[in-house]
């Protein structure tokens, strides 16, 4: 039931947030319905499909399992942080490029996961890349059209580091 | 544009990227930085949300529904029970099928999960805490779960509603629990032809229950506009204009105050063809609250009362000579339909496509019989991404060529090779009565067999087996029949199967197109702008796609079934053909020739031999001020198309795998897939088709089905227990291609989203099943977990 609701205070996508929350909100919603953040979107309820990933403080997250008030404090970055402006990031770009998507509801979750993963591990092979992803399901591509977009980041991503 | 004169003739059809460009896809930019529009995340002002009580049991009386203490619950506005709609005719609605189907459950309950009550709240986190609080007694019934127990004397009556009625919509009935029997096909001759034969074969076959779970649930947002009347739902309709009537028929609404908005669908696979309690109920919340109301369902909604597919316990018969040639094929099949009769399913014959299965081969004679038979699970029988029991048909034969290739001793490809209808035998009349358009098998099976050297494959698996290795080979040589449909066979509560296609070009030379179908994925935005390229020589990034509002697409009937490129992509190269005619006409009024005198050229008309032409997007402009005397102005139309044939989209696979036989782990270690589509408009995102339907594959193959455990409790209704396959175990493709081109499809293409998935799901059990052939093993029954393939390893002894 509806307890009283508490503030939290985050930042995210680089911009510093402070609303009220009740104690249960989860952070998806929180994000969709409060922030009107609806890239991560909600494909299940038990933490299998990741299409609600998000980066919080670092790490990839499934936010629909993960509390609002787990956040406060904390840094979430979400599909709609990921490009500089207008220029879209390497993944995003990979993702085009290769058609990784179809009908893009995995999307946002898969850029989020990769790009921590490319964080993690800036070469992974391409099984490095599918374990990576393990945590989030795509129903359309097959996955390896995903496997091949990450490949494209990570080799542009080296090759804009190699130049400067 | 630069000067077409000093580019080549490449360069200028590169810049249409029309039919056969790998053209990336247009809707990719908001998908990639998350702005897609899918259904929840509309938010309208004072929007409710709505969520259902669920029954706990799968056959029981409800005795009743206390819902005052829910309705204490702070945020909670109303809890709508079938009473509550019966006054407005809303408690049951008609199904695609023509059945009823409860919306909330009247008196009774008939599966686990059913809808009793839909509770109307401020927001989603209250609406569940007043589902909580909704007391529902119920006095148990006794559950009817095995379907081949539905027509026992003494089976308990689930449906009381229609216990007397002699039918229920799909032709006689002789059992209170019997929806419908259908027969096709010459039962006296194939039982001829089986007391004849050198060889026949028998197997049981059971396609077992599974769901084609999209990422995206299903859900809607109802929003009734008390001032005007006009009542608008948003919802993942994969059919927006066939809901659009439904409501109106169901409601008494006029269609033209009903506007169904399709947004952007998180994948659909079928999920999304039928209609939902959700979409009626929060239509209902939103005529009465004035407010609009949103209604999501969570996944275990979704796979525990929405849309299952497949549950076809076949037993499947060939009739052959002692060569391996087929001479009759027979199949029984029963077909567990659940609480109602809710398949999304638009042909005349409650079996849909079923009797394609004769597949690839040239058999003579033929008889099919099917069952139909309510149980207490959830309704559903959808095509999970397949055209109407085409997978089920196409796995039945598939298997049963594999069963009589082992009987007789005869390889696998070679019995396919003896049988195929051959190419010069095409328009082909099968026994069961339908025409294959076009087709050329044995060029298909012999390209995959050369790529991944198949000679080469059963002698390294010879050698295996000498050392007590388990590798098998699955060959699978599929013929679908898809593009629903020739208004004749196929129809939708009485409307025919056409699908249509509008387009206007802009009289500065860019167009808008707006179609009947609602991609889901498939990438219509950049597919059909292609196709109007071509013909229109237009530049298709100047060319946008729209489809899923009905206050503005043209009628059409949806997308499933592999139909939208097989109709409505018939539609838009004829409309877009239709628009050249006119533009041909005006052409050659500016230029002051005769229309005889002009020739196209990529991109404009020209008069051969001198310097005189006019650019398609001149003939543009000039179509509003400088028309023919009696021409109206502009340059727009529309076309209906009613295909006179299915298209019959085929393919052949390999599939390789090594089975770790003390541990029952499969490993996939080639899939070579070759599909044959005819004209290929985009190889991108038909390859990327084929990737995701053998994924789909993959999963139905090796893990997916819905289980209920004897008092109809649903076994594993979340991704915790059903099997979506991640990167991780999904093998990786090789795909190839042939083009027999359609013959009575405007610019000779099939379809191809389903074929992976029809054609993938028996190369992998064939390939399982081949592994423990030389074992005497024929079958294996789906899905191939690791431990069905354990228990055979070890009933086999072959774990030791």
């Amino acid at each position: 039931m509806a307890a009283e609701k508490t503030t939290i205070s985050l930042t995210v996508n680089g911009d510093a947030v402070t609303q009220e929350v009740e104690p249960r909100t989860l952070l998806i919603h929180f994000l969709r319905e409060q922030l009107n953040l609806t890239g991560p979107h909600i494909g299940c309820e038990t933490s299998h499909c990741g299409a609600c990933t998000v980066d919080l403080n670092g790490r990839s997250v499934k936010s629909c399992t993960v509390f609002a008030v787990q956040a406060d404090g904390g840094e979430v970055l979400t599909v709609e942080g990921l490009a500089d402006g207008a220029e879209l990031h390497p993944l995003q770009d990979g993702f085009y490029q290769e058609h990784g998507l179809q009908c893009g509801y995995c999307t946002p979750g898969m850029l989020t996961r990769a790009y921590r993963l490319l964080q993690e591990n800036p070469n992974p092979t391409d099984e490095e890349i599918r374990i990576g992803l393990s945590g989030n399901l795509c129903r359309c591509t097959g996955y390896q059209n995903i496997v091949a977009a990450v490949r494209y980041a990570a080799d542009k991503i080296a090759q804009a580091k190699g130049a400067n | 544009m630069s000067d077409p004169a000093t580019m080549t003739l490449e360069e200028r059809e590169a810049t249409i990227g029309g039919i056969g460009t790998a053209r990336k896809r247009k809707e990719d930019a908001r998908f990639i930085r998350g702005k897609g529009n899918y259904v929840d995340d509309i938010k309208l002002p004072g929007m409710l949300h709505g969520d259902f009580v669920r029954s706990a049991h799968a056959h029981a009386l409800i005795t009743s529904i206390d819902t005052e203490e829910a309705l204490k619950v702070p945020g909670v506005l109303a809890v709508i029970t079938a009473k509550d709609l019966e006054p407005l005719g809303l408690h049951w609605m008609p199904t695609l099928a023509g059945d009823m189907a409860a919306v909330l459950a009247d008196k009774k309950v008939h599966f686990q999960n059913q809808e009793v009550a839909f509770v109307v709240a401020t927001d989603r986190y209250a609406a569940m805490d007043g589902v909580q609080m909704v007391d529902v007694a119920y006095e148990a019934l006794p559950p009817l779960i095995d379907p081949k127990a539905a027509l026992d004397d003494d089976a308990p009556v689930i449906r009381d509603d229609v216990a007397e009625n002699d039918e229920v919509g799909q032709g006689k009935r002789h059992h209170p629990n019997h929806i419908f029997e259908w027969q096709v096909g010459d039962k006296a001759a194939t039982d001829a032809a089986f007391a004849d034969a050198d060889v026949t074969i028998r197997e049981e076959v059971v396609y077992p229950r599974c769901h084609p779970s999209p990422l995206e649930t299903c859900g809607c947002v109802a929003s009734m506009d008390a001032v005007n009347g006009k009542l608008t739902v948003y919802g993942t309709f994969q059919a927006p204009h066939v809901v659009r009537t439904v409501v109106s028929l169901i409601t008494g609404l006029a269609e033209s105050n009903i506007r169904i908005v399709s947004p952007d669908i998180g994948g659909g696979f079928g999920n999304k063809v039928g209609a939902y309690p959700g979409y009626v109920c929060a239509a209902a919340a939103s005529i009465v609250t004035g407010q609009p109301v949103k209604w999501i369902e969570s996944r275990i909604d979704n796979l525990s009362s929405t849309a299952f597919a497949r549950d076809y316990h076949m037993v499947g018969e060939l009739a052959a000579d002692k060569d391996g040639r087929i001479k009759a094929v027979r199949a029984h099949v029963l077909a567990d339909h659940g609480a109602f009769n809710t398949h999304a399913q638009p042909m005349k014959w409650p079996a849909g496509l079923f009797n394609i299965v004769t597949g690839s081969y040239d058999i003579p004679i033929g008889h099919v019989k099917v069952d139909g038979v309510y149980t207490n699970k959830a309704p559903g029988g959808v095509a999970y991404r397949c055209s109407f029991r085409v997978t089920e048909a196409a796995y039945l034969i598939e298997r049963l060529v594999d069963v009589l290739a082992q009987k007789t001793g005869i390889d696998k490809a070679e019995i396919r090779l003896r049988n195929f209808i051959q190419a010069d035998q095409f328009p082909y009349k099968s026994c069961l009565g339908w025409e294959y358009d076009s087709g050329d098998y044995p060029t298909a099976l012999k390209k995959v067999m050369e790529a991944v050297d198949y000679a080469g494959l059963r002698e390294e698996q010879a050698a295996k087996r000498e050392r007590g290795e388990l590798m098998g080979i699955g060959v699978s040589t599929f013929t679908e029949i898809v593009g629903a449909g020739p208004v004749r066979n196929c129809d939708i509560v009485g409307l025919g199967m056409f699908d249509s296609c509008e387009i206007r070009v802009h009289p500065t030379g860019s167009v808008i197109a707006r179609l009947g179908t609602k991609s889901q994925g498939q990438g219509h935005e950049t597919t059909f702008a292609q196709i109007i390229a071509t013909e229109l020589g237009i530049p298709s990034d100047d060319i946008t796609i729209e489809e899923g509002d009905t206050d503005t697409a043209p009628y059409g009937l949806g997308t499933y079934g592999s139909r939208s490129t097989p109709v409505a992509g018939a539609a838009t190269a004829r409309a877009a053909s239709k628009i050249k005619d006119k533009a041909r006409k005006i052409a050659a009024h500016v230029l002051e020739v005769s229309e005889q005198d002009l020739e196209w050229d990529v991109d404009r008309f020209v008069v051969p031999g001198t310097d005189i032409s006019i650019a398609m997007k001149d003939v543009a402009m000039s179509a509003y001020l400088n028309v023919p005397d009696g021409m109206e102005h502009g340059l727009e139309t529309t076309d209906y198309y009613n295909p006179p044939n299915f298209t019959y989209p085929f393919g052949a696979y390999i599939c390789v795998v090594d089975i770790d036989r003390f541990t029952g782990d499969v490993k996939v270690r080639r899939f070579y897939a070759l599909d044959d589509c005819g004209t290929r408009i985009n190889p991108m995102v038909i390859e990327g088709q084929i990737h995701g339907g053998l994924a789909e594959a993959f999963g139905i193959a090796f893990g997916q089905e819905i289980v209920y455990d004897e008092t109809g409790n649903v076994l594993g209704a979340s991704l915790m227990d059903y099997f979506l396959p991640s990167a991780v175990e999904t093998p990786e493709w090789e795909t190839d291609f042939t083009v027999t081109p359609c013959p009575h499809h405007p610019i000779g293409a099939k379809g191809i989203g389903e074929s992976p998935n029809v054609g993938g799901v028996p190369a992998f059990a064939n390939a399982i099943v081949d592994a423990f052939a030389h074992h005497g093993v024929t079958h294996m029954p789906m899905p191939h977990t690791q431990w069905r393939v354990w228990q055979t390893l070890n009933e086999l002894a072959l774990n030791k």
